[in-house]
Parts: C-alpha cells; structure tokens; sequence
C-alpha cells in the first residue's frame, strides 16, 4: 500500500512539475529559447500574488485573476524590449542575458522584500485531503494536477485549433518564411512569451500556496522544469505532462527505498532518459 | 670670449640628482599627526544578501548603534581611539565570506576582524584571521561545526580565533526538556536533510540518536533527505506507521513548510513539534497560519532574558524594541549576538595591553569576562579552546490574541533566563 501511496503522491507532485516545465516548454518550442530565468520568474509570481493577497487579501487562488494578466504583460514587454534582440542563429547570447535577468530578478526581490521566507496562506485548503480507499489525498496536490491538466489541455487546443496557435507553429517551423506570409514574427515571439508567464503565474501561485518560497529559491525549482521538458520530449506539451509525472515518481519511490534518494532518483530517470532517448520520449513530430 | 658649452651631467651629479628625486616623497609627505587620536579598524562579515540575509538584517541597525556609543573614543592605556567598523558582505557564500575577509586583513588592514551567522561565514572568515594571525571573534554558529568544522584539536586550539555561542549538547537539553514536560509518547521522528547541520544533528555517534537512546526516547529516522524536497509523504507514512507523537529536525522553511501541510493532509498530527532553523524568524510561523501556533523550538536570545548590554546598559527588551522601532519589523534572535559581538571588541579594546600589536589584542580577547546581552562571555571555561557557551532555553510559538509571541517554556539548564509561558502540547 505504501508503494500505491507513493506513486499516486508522486504523480501528483508531478503536476507541479509539469506546471513549471510548460512555460519552458512552450518558449522552447516557438523560439528556441532556453530561458534560465524561468525558475525566478516562477519566484517572482508567487510575490506577486503575495502582493495581492496582502493588498486586498484575496484568496491566493482568486489572486490569479491579477497575476496572470500581470505576469503576461511582464513577459510580453520582456520578449519584445530584450530577449527578440538576443534571438539569432547563436544559442549563446539568449542563455547569457536570462542568466542576467536570474540575477537581476533574484536581486531586486531581495532588495523589496527582503530574503525572509514567505507563504500564501490558502486556509483550510491547504490541509483538506479526503480518503480514496486507503489513501489520503491532500486537495491542493489534487487541485495543482487537474490545474497541469487542463492548463495543457488548454494550451494544447490552442495551438492546434486557433489562429494564433497556427502563427506560433508557424514561426517555430521557419520563421522567415512565416514573415514572408505576413506574420511578425516579433509580435508572434512577444505573444509566446506572455502566454508562457501566464503559465508561470499560476505554477508561482500554486508553489507559494505549497511551500514557503524566498528570493533565492528559483534556481532550483528550475532543474525540475527543465527535467520534465527534457524527459518529455522538447515542444510536446503533453509530453510535458508526462515527463513531469515521471520526474514526481522517481522521486518518491526513490524517497521511499530512502530518504537521501528523493532527488537522486529523480536526477538519475532523466540521466536513463537522456542516454537512451535523447530526444525524449514523446518528442514533437515535425512537419 | 668663452662660449658656455653644454656639460653633460657627470655621473655622479646624475646619480645624485636622481637619488634625491625618488628620495624626495618620503621627506616631503607630511606625517600623521598622532597628536589626539589614533584609528582601530574592525572588519565586520556578514551575510547580507542571499539566503541567509534573515541573519543579517539587525545589521545596519546594531552598527549605527554601535558607532554612536563609539562615537567619543574608547579609551586604552590613557589615550581615546577612534573605531572604524568596516562591513562586508558575504553574499551566503562561504568562498565569498573568505575573499572579503582576506581583503579585509590585507587590504583595509584590519587590526580585529569579526563575523556573524551560520558556519558558512564564521568558518571562513575565521580561517583566514587565523593564517593571518589577526584577532578574531564569531558567534551565531553553534560551536561543534565552528571548532570541528574547521579541523580544531581540543587539545591545542586556535592562536586567533575566538567564538561564543551554544553547541549540540544544549539543544538536545532544551529539546529532552521540552519533550518530558508534553506528557507525549517517548517516540520521536527525526527529519535531519543532507546538509552540515542535518548531518551534525543526526550523526550517530554526536548527534541527537544517542542523547535520545540514552534517556528511553525511541528515534525513527528515515535517513538524510536533500534540501528543497517537494515530498515527504514517504517520511510521513514512515513516522504514522512507528507512531510518533513527537516530530523534530533542524529543516530549512521551505522544507519544514512542505511537511507540515503534508503531515496535515495525510492526518498525521503529532502532539509536539520541535524544529530548529526553520522557524527562528517570526515571518515564517507567522506564513504558516494557524498550523505555526505551538511549534517548539530553541531559543538563544529573546527580549525577556534578564541581561543587559555592558556597552549602553540597555535591556534585552529595550534593544529589541529599538530594531522594532526603528526597521518596523519584529525583533530577531541573532540581534542580541550581533550587538554581544560589538560588546566584546569594545570590552578588548579598553583592556589590550598595546592596541599595536595584534597578539596583545588577541591576549586581550582570551582574557575576557563580560557580561554581555546575551549571557556571559568568558573563553577561560568553554567546552574546548577558543569557545565560549552562552545559555539555551526552549520556547514555543503561541497565539496572543493577534500577535504569535515565543514563549520561553523549558529552561531546567538555565534556571536564570525565566520562563514566560507553560507548553502547550499541540
């Protein structure tokens, strides 16, 4: 039974993963973009929606309504003031300024709301749980997986059944002759960037809602994201999902033989991962 | 008609010319007038950004304090010197808290060096005091990991280094006190990460096991987790299944965050939880809700310990009150060891025998016996060389009405610091 309960947690946790790996995934897939920031940029949500909750004390989860829209224009402004200039053939130049932005984010959080740890505090809905057989399931882990679902679900359906998904595959297939079809591709990549922070608005919220977060946490939360795009495969949201799934296990079955093996295991699935399927496991199909 | 010819400068008149012309700056440049005051400089490393920036925040508040009561002199041997603290920042990184501490010493030259907050600051930083033969003084690292952390001989020592603080033995104390007064089940869950504090806690030979064993308390320890784990369900299941009533650990908050919500959504309450690290700083178990009220934990200064500063005579209330007053935000536990700390050097620079020489300064600091804010320093009795103990009680976190107050709750090692709540059993 344990066993059960350790999968299904791990699963869950998953969600979460996969929540952070989406917006990299999304940002990868339509510009090629490896963003380093994105974990502080999740840290930077989650105090944003801090803000909020303290400005109008709001529910956390209400605090979205807010942090999205903001976390979207932030990243619009970010794509099209910065990160369009660092686009080119080189992969170098965008890695060296989102490390930059890293820093900068993780700096100017320090500097306004000082390197305390800080919690949103969700009320009962951070210790709910009810009972499926033998298993006790917490709501919020429950909640943060079907939030992954449909979040990629969503995003999923968006690029393949709208206007502007057509517009994003196209400018990620080649993006000099979706200019010549009359796309701007420096609109298109801004577009892409918004969506992926909203993404990241709601994984920051849903972490500050789990754990207690700090200005120097980002990093970390970082390698996760990127695990689960890897093991997913690159651009493949759904794969995404999964790869985040995958991550969340290995973790707790790796926890569950011992403790010292939570984050090992979970570095060791994505190692076997990489060595026997590079391209990960469900890697976008071109064309 | 003779015709003034152009002469060459013989070589002589060269040599001399020019002899004079290097010479001339070491004439020429006027001494300092040594006539009223002379300068002590103490360098002072700290961790004012990064992750354990929580340690330092009282910093610019004690500082300013401290330069205004140095603000006339100290006086030593009948003749007032001005101090001149010099503060740098150790970015939370030990390799960072070496390089500012090597500047300190060779570039700024400074005649004491002292350094606050967690090992990852003092350890370096007294490292390089020690190779440089420059007098220095650390507190807020408990002092097994500062002595033996640094490869310290009990036998022999340190020449320069000097550091006050509490060590293992006392915390396993305060915690076997505060766990006999909660009536709770003699079954413990430890939760120690894979980090120089996890390790030191959970060691089986030093650490809280054998303490354990030896007073019939039953430990179940999983075995180290990483830090900024996202899942304790397996420990979680594990403690359930051994029947724990009583939780400790010495966790980072995210971490302690992460378990608490867990072990509240898998139903899994114990009766007494008692944490180190993690909930030192009233923000985060004012972050956790109504699940911080009655965590336990240790406590090396709060504003009810009946000591006052030797420097201002202020009160530990009133010094706290103070930082309060003047930041907005609630007091810490590390401002009373960072104003001890400017205590002690002010207490060394009036006693030195030659405020020059840094061996007399560090014969100065060895000798010390001061009260202090935070309890008496005095390195003649430590446990080893070069450590001073200063008191350690146990407190919890209770709800008064809006604001979460920590009570002290357990002090049967030090009968002296009162205790100002009963435990509360969760």
């Amino acid at each position: 039974m344990d066993w059960v309960n350790a999968i299904v947690q791990g699963t869950l946790l998953g969600g979460l993963y996969a929540l952070f790996a989406a917006g990299l995934s999304l940002i990868f897939g339509v510009m090629r973009l490896v963003n380093i920031a994105h974990g502080d940029l999740i840290v930077l949500a989650a105090y944003l929606g801090l803000t909020v909750v303290m400005a109008t004390g709001l529910h956390p989860l209400l605090a979205l309504v807010f942090v999205v829209p903001t976390m979207a224009t932030i990243g619009y402004i970010l794509q099209r003031g910065i990160l369009n200039f660092t686009l080119g053939d080189d992969l170098l130049p965008p890695l060296l300024v989102t490390f930059g932005l890293s820093v900068i984010i993780q700096n100017g959080l320090l500097e306004m709301y000082s390197a305390d740890p800080q919690k949103m505090n969700a009320g009962a809905l951070e210790t709910a749980s009810f009972a499926m057989g033998s298993l006790s399931l917490g709501v919020l882990p429950v909640l943060t997986f079907a939030i992954a679902v449909v979040v990629i679900a969503g995003l999923q359906w968006m690029f393949y059944h709208t206007a502007i998904g057509r517009a994003f595959r196209a400018v990620s297939d080649n993006q000099d002759i979706a200019q010549l079809m009359g796309l701007n591709k420096r609109h298109i990549f801004g577009l892409a960037m918004a969506l992926a922070l909203g993404v990241t608005a709601i994984a920051g919220i849903l972490l500050g809602i789990r754990t207690s977060f700090d200005p120097s946490v980002g990093g970390g939360r970082l390698i996760f994201g990127f695990e689960a795009v890897i093991i997913g495969g690159l651009g493949n949201l759904w794969g995404t999902l999964a790869g985040g799934v995958i991550l969340g296990v290995a973790q707790t079955i790796g926890a569950k033989i011992d403790p010292g093996w939570q984050i090992l295991a979970g570095h060791i699935a994505f190692l076997i991962v990489l060595a026997v399927r590079p391209q990960g496991l469900f890697p976008r199909v071109s064309g | 008609m003779t015709r003034k010819t152009y002469k060459p400068p013989t070589r002589r008149k060269f040599l001399a010319g020019s002899t004079a012309l290097i010479a001339a700056p070491a004439i020429l440049t006027s001494t300092r007038a040594y006539a009223q005051e002379k300068t002590l400089r103490v360098g002072f490393v700290s961790p004012k950004t990064g992750p354990l920036a929580g340690f330092a925040e009282a910093d610019d508040y004690i500082v300013e304090g401290i330069n205004q009561t140095f603000a006339g002199g100290i006086e030593n041997n009948g003749s007032s010197w001005a101090i001149e603290i010099i503060s740098r920042d150790s970015q939370s990184n030990p390799n960072r808290a070496a390089e500012v501490a090597a500047d300190l010493i060779l570039g700024e030259e400074v005649d004491i060096i002292v350094a606050a907050a967690t090992p990852d600051t003092t350890n370096p930083v007294a490292d390089q005091a020690e190779i440089n033969e420059v007098p220095c003084i650390t507190t807020d690292a408990p002092w097994q990991p500062y002595f033996f952390g640094r490869g310290g001989n009990p036998a022999e020592g340190f020449r320069s280094t000097y550091h006050f603080f509490w060590g293992l033995e006392d915390v396993i104390g305060v915690f076997l006190d505060i766990w006999g007064q909660s009536g709770a089940a003699k079954k413990v869950g430890g939760l120690f990460p894979n980090d120089a504090d996890g390790n030191a806690w959970g060691d089986a030979g030093l650490g809280l096991p054998p303490a354990l064993a030896a007073v019939g308390f039953e430990l179940t320890d999983p075995g180290r987790y990483q830090p900024l784990s996202d899942d304790f369900s397996n420990q979680i299941a594990v403690f359930r299944d051994a029947g724990c009533e009583i939780v400790t650990g010495v966790m980072i908050p995210p971490d302690f965050a992460t378990f608490w919500a867990q072990a509240a959504q898998q139903g899994f309450n114990p009766k007494v939880a008692t944490i180190g690290k993690a909930i030192l700083f009233p923000s985060v178990v004012e972050s956790l809700g109504g699940r911080g009220d009655g965590l336990t934990s240790e406590v090396w200064w709060s504003p009810n310990h009946p000591f006052n500063s030797s420097l201002t005579g202020a009160s530990a209330k009133e010094l706290a009150d103070g930082f309060t007053a003047a930041t907005g935000r609630p007091w810490t536990q590390p401002i009373g060891f960072k104003h001890a700390l400017f205590e002690v050097v002010a207490d060394v620079v009036k006693r030195a025998q030659d405020l020059d020489d840094p061996e007399a300064i560090t014969a100065a600091v060895a000798a010390t016996q001061l009260d202090t804010i935070v309890g008496r320093v005095d390195w003649s009795n430590g446990p080893v060389k070069n450590v001073s103990k200063t008191p350690l009680v146990g407190g919890q976190w209770q709800r008064d009405g809006d604001t979460l107050d920590l009570k002290i709750i357990a002090n049967a090692d030090q009968p002296s610091i009162p205790k100002t709540g009963e435990l509360r059993v969760l």
